[in-house]
C-alpha cells in the first residue's frame, strides 16, 4: 500500500516547502520530496550563499577604501577557501532550519527522485529503493537548472555556471561573464571586487536588460567605472577552455583569452524524467502551463515557480505556492500575477525594481508622470559614502497609480518593498506624498522621487 | 454534506430581515421552487423559494427572529441519500477546512487564517459577523464607510462608478482597482441607480449622523418599534434632504379640459371595466413631459450626470405600514388605461406587502398626489438618486382670470422639487411648463 496524503510537493525550493507549510497550516496531510537538500537552490546553492559572497565582496571593498572613511587597513588580504566556507555554512545553517520548519509542521520528507505515476501516485526512487506515494493533489515545484553554450558545456574548471562560481577553488584572475542578467552581473561584481579583471558580455544592446533603460546605463557606466569590460550587443561565438584558462570568440571575431570564463545565459525548467509525459501535462518551450491557480492540464497536477515560467524568483515561487495551495483547501485566494513582485541584483551597487519601467508604461499607451531623485540630494547617502544612484518612479498621469519604481544605489534592494507595499494597497501619489519618511534614511530618496514626478520635490 | 439555506438578500441594499414565518418544518421534503419561508425586508414581505431539493435537516432561526442578517445560516437541507438526522448534526463538521476528504468541499468560504473557521454563531439576534456574508451583493449603506483602495477611489471618481454599489473582492471586502475594472461604468450606475432603495450615488459624505436619542417624555405613551419599512423610509429622506440641494417651482393648472376629456373617455371605457382617475393622467403627463424635457429625466452621480431614454414614474402610495413607490415603467409609451389598470394592480399589492422588489426599486422620476386630502399644495422631498419629484395638490373651484375677466375655474397647483446639482432652474421650468401645458390642453398627452 502506497503512503497516502492530502498532497505532495515535488521538489523542496522556496516554492514546494513553502507551499507544504501552508498546506500543512491548512490542515492538509503533506510530504515534500527532494533529490538533493531541503531548501532548493535558492538557499542551498542560490540566492543565500551568494549573498553571503556578495557579504564578503562589499566588507573587502571597504577594507580596500578605508582611508576613504578616515580609517587605516593596510594589509587588507583574503582567504578563498574561508570565504567559501562561511557561505557553505549560512547554507548550512538555513538548510537545517527548513528541516526544523518541516519537523514543526509534520510534514513527511521523503528523499529520492520522485516521479509522477499514474492518477495521484509518485514513485520515489532512492539508492535503488522505490518509494510508492499517493496524494489527490501533487504540486511539481521542481525549479530550474543553468542553461549551457550550444558549443561549449560547463566542466567546472575553466568553464563555470553559477554552480561553480560559487565554489571557486581558485580566484579567476582575468574572468569572463556570459550574460548580464541578475545572476552574470551579481558574479561579475564579487569578483570585480575581489581583484579579478572582469569582462561582461551582453547579447542584447543593454545590460540589466529587464530594468528600467536608465538603471542599465547607469550600471553600464558605474560597472566600467570600477573597471569592468563590457560589450552589449554581443556575443560569445565559441569557447574553447584549456589548461590555463579559456579562449572566447566574440561576436565579429574578437578572440580573448581569459583565466575563466562564467555562463549565466539563462535557465531550463527541470521539466524531464518526472513523468509529465505519461499524464499528458502540457508544456510550452519546457515549462509546464499553469492557470493563476497553479493548475495543469490534468486534474490533480499542479505546478509552481521556475518550472512554471519567468520571472524565475525565489518570491515569485513561494507565493505561487500559496495561492496554489489555498486554492486546494477551497479558500479563495486572488489567482496568481506578476505584476507587483520585485526584482533585486545585488551588485555594487545594488539594483531594485518593481512593477513597469517607463518605457513599458509608455507602450501601453499610457501618459505618464516620472520623478527620480539622486543619491547625492539625500544626507544619509553622502554620510555613508555612496552618493551613486538614484530612485525612480513612473506614475499614471491620469490615476495616480504608481506604475513602477527602479532603484540603483547602495541598499536599495532593502527599499524597495516599500514600493511594492504601496502598490498592493493601491495607494495614489498622494497617500505617498503624505507619508511621513523618516529623517535620515535613504528611504527619504522614495519620498523625494514621488515629490520630483509631480514637480514638488525639495532637496533638488 | 447538508446543504446550508442562508437568510437571502431579496433587495440590493437588504442587509437583514425578519425571518416572518416557516412555510415549512424540520422533516419536510422540498423541491426546488418551493416555498420555505416569508422574509420580511426593508420593503416588503418576500417568499424564500428553495433552489435545491432535498428534506429540511433543521431548522436554525426560529420564526419572527428579526435583524437577521444577509447570509446567516437559516436552516439546512440534507440532500438526495443523505440522513437528514446526521446532517443536522454536521454542521459544525462541515466548517472544517478541507483537509480529509482533499478538498472538494470548497465552499469559497470566507475564513480566518490558521484555525478551523467557527461555525457563524446563529443566535436569535442578529448574530453571525459581518464577514460571513457571503460576496453576492453590494451591502453598502449610503451612511457607511466604504473599505476601497485609494487609487479604486479615484478611479471609481474618474469613471462616474458607484464605489457604494460594488463588492469589493480585497481583503475585508476591500474594493480594489480591479472591482472597478470589472465593473462597466456607465451600465453600474444606471444599474446601481434608479432603485428607491439603493445606495446612492452621491459621494458619501460624513455618515448621517444617528438620530439623538431623546429621552421619552414622561407623558402617557405607546411605543412600537420601528419596522424595517419605517426605518428605511427615515433613513432615505435624511439623506435626501441633507444630501440633495431641492429647488422648488409651482404653477397653478387649470383642470377643466382634463377633466372633461376624463368623463368622456369613461363612459367610454366603462364597457372595459376601465375607470380612468386623475392621478393616472398626472403619471401620463409626467412621463410626456421628461420625454419633451429630458434635462429633467436625469441622475447624478459623482463623475457623470445620467439622462434616461425613457420614464419611469414611481408613483408613492400610502400603506398601512409606510409609503412605498411602485413604479409605472415607460409610462410615456403606455396609454393612459394601460397606466390605469397597472396602477390599481401595483397599488393594491402595494397595501398587502406583496411588491416584487423591481417593481418598487427603480423609477426615474416620482409622482406624489396628496389631491384626495384637499391639500393645495406641498413640496415633496426628492426620491434619490432620481433627479426630480411632482407633488400634486387637489382641484379645486378658484376664482381665476381668464381673458381679463375674473371667472370660476377649477385649478390645481403642482409642485416639483429638483436636485439642483443635476438641474438647473431653467430647466426645471421648463418641465414645469411643458407638464401645465399637457394638462391644460390633455389632448396633447393622448396623442
Amino acid at each position: 500500500m502506497p503512503d497516502t496524503y492530502d498532497l505532495i510537493v515535488l521538489g523542496s525550493g522556496p516554492g514546494g516547502y513553502v507551499a507544504a507549510i501552508r498546506a500543512a497550516q491548512l490542515g492538509l496531510k503533506a510530504a515534500i520530496v527532494e533529490r538533493e537538500k531541503l531548501g532548493g537552490i535558492c538557499l542551498n546553492w542560490g540566492c543565500i550563499p551568494t549573498k553571503a559572497l556578495l557579504r564578503t565582496s562589499e566588507i573587502y571593498h571597504y577594507m580596500t577604501h578605508a582611508s576613504a572613511y578616515g580609517l587605516s587597513a593596510e594589509k587588507a588580504g583574503f582567504d578563498l577557501a574561508k570565504i567559501v566556507d562561511r557561505s557553505r555554512k549560512v547554507a548550512g545553517q538555513l538548510n537545517a532550519g527548513v528541516k526544523g520548519l518541516m519537523k514543526k509542521n509534520k510534514i513527511a520528507v521523503v528523499e529520492g527522485e520522485g516521479k509522477l505515476s499514474g492518477k495521484g501516485g509518485l514513485k520515489v526512487v532512492k539508492d535503488g529503493k522505490t518509494t510508492e506515494l499517493q496524494a489527490k493533489h501533487i504540486v511539481v515545484a521542481t525549479g530550474a537548472r543553468a542553461r549551457d553554450l550550444p558549443f561549449a558545456k560547463a566542466d567546472g574548471e575553466r568553464i563555470w555556471t553559477y554552480r561553480h562560481a560559487m565554489v571557486p577553488k581558485e580566484m579567476p584572475t582575468k574572468l569572463l561573464v556570459i550574460g548580464s542578467g541578475a545572476i552574470g552581473v551579481e558574479f561579475a561584481s564579487f569578483y570585480c571586487d575581489m581583484g579579478a579583471e572582469v569582462t561582461i558580455v551582453e547579447m542584447l544592446d543593454r545590460i540589466l536588460p529587464v530594468e528600467d533603460e536608465e538603471v542599465s546605463a547607469f550600471m553600464h557606466k558605474a560597472l566600467t567605472k570600477q573597471g569592468m569590460k563590457i560589450h552589449v550587443s554581443s556575443g560569445v561565438e565559441k569557447l574553447e577552455a584549456g589548461p590555463d584558462g579559456v579562449k572566447a570568440t566574440l561576436k565579429g571575431g574578437d578572440v580573448q583569452q581569459f583565466s575563466h570564463a562564467i555562463v549565466a545565459i539563462g535557465i531550463v525548467p527541470n521539466t524531464e524524467a518526472i513523468g509529465l509525459e505519461g499524464l499528458g501535462v502540457k508544456t510550452d518551450r519546457g515549462h509546464i502551463v499553469t492557470d493563476g491557480y497553479g493548475r495543469t492540464n490534468v486534474e490533480g497536477i499542479y505546478a509552481i515557480g521556475d518550472v512554471t515560467g519567468p520571472p524565475w524568483l525565489a518570491h515569485k515561487a513561494s507565493h505561487e505556492g500559496i495561492v496554489c495551495v489555498e486554492a486546494i483547501a477551497g479558500r479563495t485566494p486572488h489567482p496568481f500575477e506578476t505584476w507587483n513582485i520585485p526584482g533585486c541584483t545585488y551588485s555594487r551597487p545594488q539594483v531594485a525594481s518593481v512593477g513597469l519601467t517607463e518605457a513599458k508604461a509608455k507602450e501601453g499607451g499610457r501618459q505618464v508622470k516620472v520623478g527620480k531623485f539622486p543619491f547625492i540630494g539625500n544626507g544619509k547617502a553622502i554620510a555613508l559614502g555612496e552618493a551613486e544612484g538614484f530612485v525612480k518612479t513612473v506614475f499614471d498621469a491620469k490615476t495616480g497609480e504608481l506604475l513602477g519604481a527602479h532603484m540603483v544605489g547602495a541598499e536599495v534592494t532593502e527599499l524597495i518593498q516599500g514600493y511594492a507595499v504601496a502598490r498592493q494597497l493601491e495607494t495614489t501619489e498622494e497617500d505617498l506624498m503624505h507619508t511621513v519618511f523618516p529623517h535620515p534614511t535613504l528611504s527619504e530618496m522614495m519620498h523625494e522621487s514621488v515629490l520630483d514626478a509631480y514637480g514638488r520635490a525639495i532637496h533638488y | 454534506m447538508p446543504i446550508e439555506l442562508k437568510m437571502p438578500a431579496l433587495s440590493p441594499t437588504m442587509e437583514e430581515g425578519t425571518l416572518a414565518k416557516w412555510l415549512v418544518k424540520e422533516g419536510d421534503t422540498v423541491a426546488s421552487g418551493d416555498l420555505l419561508a416569508e422574509i420580511e425586508t426593508d420593503k416588503a414581505t418576500m417568499e424564500f423559494e428553495a433552489v435545491d431539493e432535498g428534506t429540511i435537516a433543521k431548522i436554525l432561526v426560529p420564526e419572527g427572529t428579526d435583524e437577521v442578517k444577509v447570509g446567516t445560516v437559516i436552516a439546512l437541507l440534507a440532500g438526495e441519500g443523505e440522513d437528514a438526522g446526521a446532517a443536522a448534526a454536521a454542521p459544525a463538521a462541515a466548517k472544517e477546512p478541507v483537509a480529509k476528504d482533499g478538498g472538494e468541499t470548497a465552499a469559497g468560504q470566507p475564513a480566518t487564517d490558521k484555525a478551523p473557521t467557527p461555525t457563524p454563531e446563529v443566535k436569535g439576534h442578529g448574530a453571525s459577523p459581518a464577514q460571513d456574508v457571503p460576496a453576492s451583493q453590494p451591502k453598502h449603506d449610503p451612511g457607511d464607510r466604504i473599505k476601497a483602495s485609494p487609487l479604486a477611489r479615484r478611479l471609481a471618481e474618474q469613471r462616474g462608478v458607484d464605489l457604494g454599489s460594488l463588492q469589493g473582492s480585497g481583503p475585508g471586502g476591500r474594493i480594489v482597482k480591479a472591482d472597478v475594472d470589472g465593473a462597466q461604468p456607465g451600465k453600474a450606475v444606471s444599474a446601481a441607480a434608479p432603485a428607491p432603495a439603493e445606495a446612492q450615488a452621491a459621494p458619501a459624505p460624513a455618515a448621517a449622523p444617528p438620530p439623538a436619542a431623546h429621552a421619552v417624555p414622561d407623558i402617557p405613551h405607546e411605543a412600537v418599534k420601528l419596522s424595517n419599512i419605517r426605518k428605511t423610509i427615515a433613513r432615505r429622506l435624511t439623506e435626501s434632504k441633507q444630501q440633495v440641494p431641492h429647488i422648488y417651482l409651482t404653477v397653478d393648472i387649470r383642470l377643466d379640459a382634463l377633466l372633461k376629456l376624463r368623463t368622456e373617455l369613461n363612459a367610454t371605457l366603462e364597457a372595459r371595466a376601465v375607470k380612468l382617475s386623475v392621478n393616472d393622467f398626472m403619471i401620463k403627463a409626467l412621463a410626456v413631459a421628461l420625454m419633451d424635457e429630458p434635462k429633467c429625466n436625469v441622475m447624478y452621480t459623482p463623475g457623470e450626470l445620467v439622462t434616461f431614454k425613457r420614464a419611469d414614474i414611481s408613483v408613492a402610495v400610502s400603506t398601512p405600514t409606510g409609503l412605498i413607490t411602485p413604479i409605472v415603467a415607460d409610462a410615456n409609451s403606455k396609454s393612459l388605461s394601460a397606466i390605469s389598470n397597472q396602477m390599481k394592480d401595483l397599488a393594491a399589492r402595494a397595501r398587502d406587502n406583496k411588491l416584487k422588489p423591481e417593481e418598487f426599486q427603480g423609477g426615474t422620476a416620482s409622482l406624489s398626489n396628496m389631491g384626495m386630502y384637499g391639500i393645495k399644495q406641498f413640496e415633496a422631498v426628492i426620491n434619490p438618486p432620481q433627479g426630480m419629484i411632482m407633488a400634486i395638490g387637489a382641484g379645486e373651484k378658484r376664482p381665476y382670470v381668464i381673458d381679463d375677466s375674473l371667472q370660476i375655474a377649477t385649478v390645481m397647483s403642482a409642485t416639483g422639487s429638483f436636485d439642483h446639482r443635476a438641474i438647473d432652474g431653467a430647466d426645471g421650468a421648463a418641465l414645469m411648463k411643458r407638464f401645465k401645458e399637457l394638462v391644460e390642453n390633455p389632448l396633447g398627452m393622448i396623442a
